[in-house]
């Protein structure tokens, strides 16, 4: 049984589509990955999912109820930690979650017990009554997702859960991530642009770009889809090279773009004197070959053509600035 | 989802009060702004005398219903900051996805800026007793409060109506010093409107304020130019139009 079934949803602007016409369903129980670059669509489709955006078409099913219809509903059986903190600190940890516990209508006995039972969830018992603003940015990030608990939501929504953190305090937040899908068997959706998170904590990955869902599948089946190994050949003519290699019978999937080649085989070490022997019989001037397991990056590298960090760099440079360098 | 969340109002009531009460520069500012004002102004031109004024009412006397307004006026106003402050910081996303109304939020909201509001003019209503203001402790002085709490509902619902229309901080403030100050100065605080020229008694006829510091002055130190029942009535009818405009405008923002 999906606990979210996403039917057709769009989100347009005035000439951006932001969200272009998604389906998928999001089983029960399991943790399912948004895995898409900065301006993909991942943080529009998770705040109409929680009903903070109406969709310009198209609906989605969040448990019961539907996101149009009866959005309310939706809200009481989800739990939400957004991309950028939403944390008073102001307040301590602990009045920052009974302030959640009472705006959901927690009664006075449940909301001690449930404030201590996340506290320890997530192991910050000790700083419960020091003000947020003294906390660091992991135990903020815990904390908002003890809140996300708070009143017991059957999914929660994690929007880029550690952006920001440092690798050590990621790698802890990925650990209660997994300790809370397990312990409290709470489906979790989540966003995010780094590939190891969606490979390692996912059950399943959606590949998201400008919009649109290229590919839904076990972070294993993404990556075994595209072969054993994968061999990226920078070489001077892309369509060429391309071409030469797809008669070989080993070459188990391929894909061209315009000044390289990616294919995926098993036991690559083994063919590579062929394909040098190939770009020389043709000419062909390499000017790199990198030779990998095959990741979430090359899944994704194969369905869009491009690396989800080069496409981050380029969208740092601010817009007035782009113009120069290109 | 209309119907109110009480949890939810009470809540959003307390936060505000604890914010308030850890912001230590501001308690203390807020102890320190009116006594300047009111000892400088007061002393300094206590000498001075006003066309009108029946024997026995000071300048002084007249200044602190002013200062009481001016004192509830800015901390209302500035609840509309405070909810750009929240969305600037992410704050306002995790109030408006819970499953409780808008009318809720805006409920709680006001009542914890009334209530800051209250506790600045008690303050100043504390400091111009030591300082010797005549209060008039009739049965009036119970209807203070009631002027001072409608005069901060006037100045919420106008801080909520900016808040949901701007973006920007910055442009909250500089709408806020382009609105409030005229209000302010307009409604007389310093002077009477006794002593104004007609031209001008005309314009501050229109400010809403007006009423509140004459209603104050009615019911603190009996004089005023109104009598008080019609300063209730016009305060009344303003600040429950401002409130809801307000909500309403409120309700509409996103997030």
């Amino acid at each position: 049984m999906p606990i979210i079934s996403v039917q057709n949803l769009k989100k347009y602007y005035k000439d951006v589509k932001a969200v272009d016409d998604i389906s998928f369903d999001v089983n029960e129980g399991e943790i399912f990955g948004f895995l898409g670059p900065n301006g993909a669509g991942k943080t529009t489709t998770i705040k109409m999912l929680v009903t903070l955006l109406k969709p310009t078409e198209g609906t989605a099913k969040v448990v019961d109820d539907d996101i149009n219809k009866n959005p309310d509903k939706v809200r009481r059986n989800i739990g939400i930690v957004f991309q950028d903190p939403a944390l008073d600190d102001r307040l301590t940890g602990k009045e920052n979650l009974d302030f959640h516990a009472r705006m959901y209508g927690m009664k006075k006995e449940k909301r001690e017990e449930r404030v201590k039972e996340v506290l320890k969830l997530v192991d910050i018992e000790e700083k419960a009554n020091i003000l947020v603003k003294n906390y660091s940015g992991g135990m903020k990030r815990r904390l908002e997702i003890a809140r996300g608990l708070m009143h017991y939501p059957k999914v929660l929504f994690l929007d880029e859960p550690t952006l920001g953190l440092d690798p050590q305090t990621r790698r802890s937040v990925w650990d209660y991530i997994k300790n809370l899908n397990e312990k409290e068997k709470i489906t979790i959706f989540l966003t995010t642009h780094y590939m190891e998170e969606a490979d390692y904590l996912c059950n399943r990955v959606a590949i998201i770009d400008h919009g649109k869902v290229l590919v839904i599948d076990t972070p294993l089946k993404l990556k075994s889809q595209i072969g054993k190994d994968v061999i990226t050949i920078g070489c001077s003519n892309g369509v060429v090279c391309a071409d030469s290699l797809k008669k070989e019978e080993w070459v188990e999937s391929i894909k061209v773009h315009d000044s390289s080649v990616t294919i995926g085989t098993k036991e690559i070490e083994k063919k590579l004197p062929l394909i040098i022997k190939m770009a020389e019989e043709n000419n062909i001037e390499i000017n790199s070959i990198d030779i990998r397991k095959p990741t979430l990056e090359d899944v994704f590298l194969y369905y869009t053509g491009k690396k989800i960090r080069e496409q981050d760099a380029g969208n740092s440079i601010p817009e007035q600035f782009r113009r120069r360098f290109s | 989802m209309m119907g109110l969340n009480y949890q939810a109002i009470y809540v959003i009531w307390l936060r505000q009060l604890k914010r308030f009460s850890r912001d230590r520069g501001r308690l203390i500012s807020n102890f320190i702004q009116p006594l300047m004002f009111l000892a400088v102004l007061g002393f300094g031109l206590g000498a001075a005398t006003l066309p009108g004024l029946p024997s026995g009412v000071r300048f002084i006397d007249v200044l602190a219903p002013g200062i009481i307004a001016m004192s509830i006026l800015f901390p209302s106003v500035f609840i509309g900051l405070s909810i750009l402050w929240d969305r600037q910081f992410g704050f306002l996303q995790e109030v408006l996805v819970a499953p409780v109304s808008r009318l809720s939020i805006v409920i709680g909201t006001t009542l914890g800026g009334a209530t800051i509001a209250l506790i600045q003019g008690f303050i100043v209503l504390f400091i111009s007793l030591l300082l010797g203001v005549n209060f008039n402790f009739s049965l009036f002085l119970v209807l203070a409060p009631v002027f001072m709490l409608l005069t901060s509902f006037v100045a919420i619902g106008i801080g909520l109506i900016i808040a949901s229309k701007m973006q920007s901080i910055e442009g909250f403030q500089f709408i806020v010093s382009l609105l409030i100050f005229p209000l302010l100065f307009l409604a007389s605080p310093f002077s009477t409107l006794d002593a104004s020229p007609p031209w001008l008694r005309a314009i501050s006829y229109a400010d809403p304020i007006t009423y509140g510091i004459d209603g104050m002055r009615a019911t603190l130190i009996n004089y005023s130019h109104f009598p008080f029942y019609i300063s209730l009535g016009v305060l009344v009818i303003i600040s429950t139009v401002m409130m809801i405009l307000g909500s309403y405008f409120f309700s509409k923002s996103e997030a």
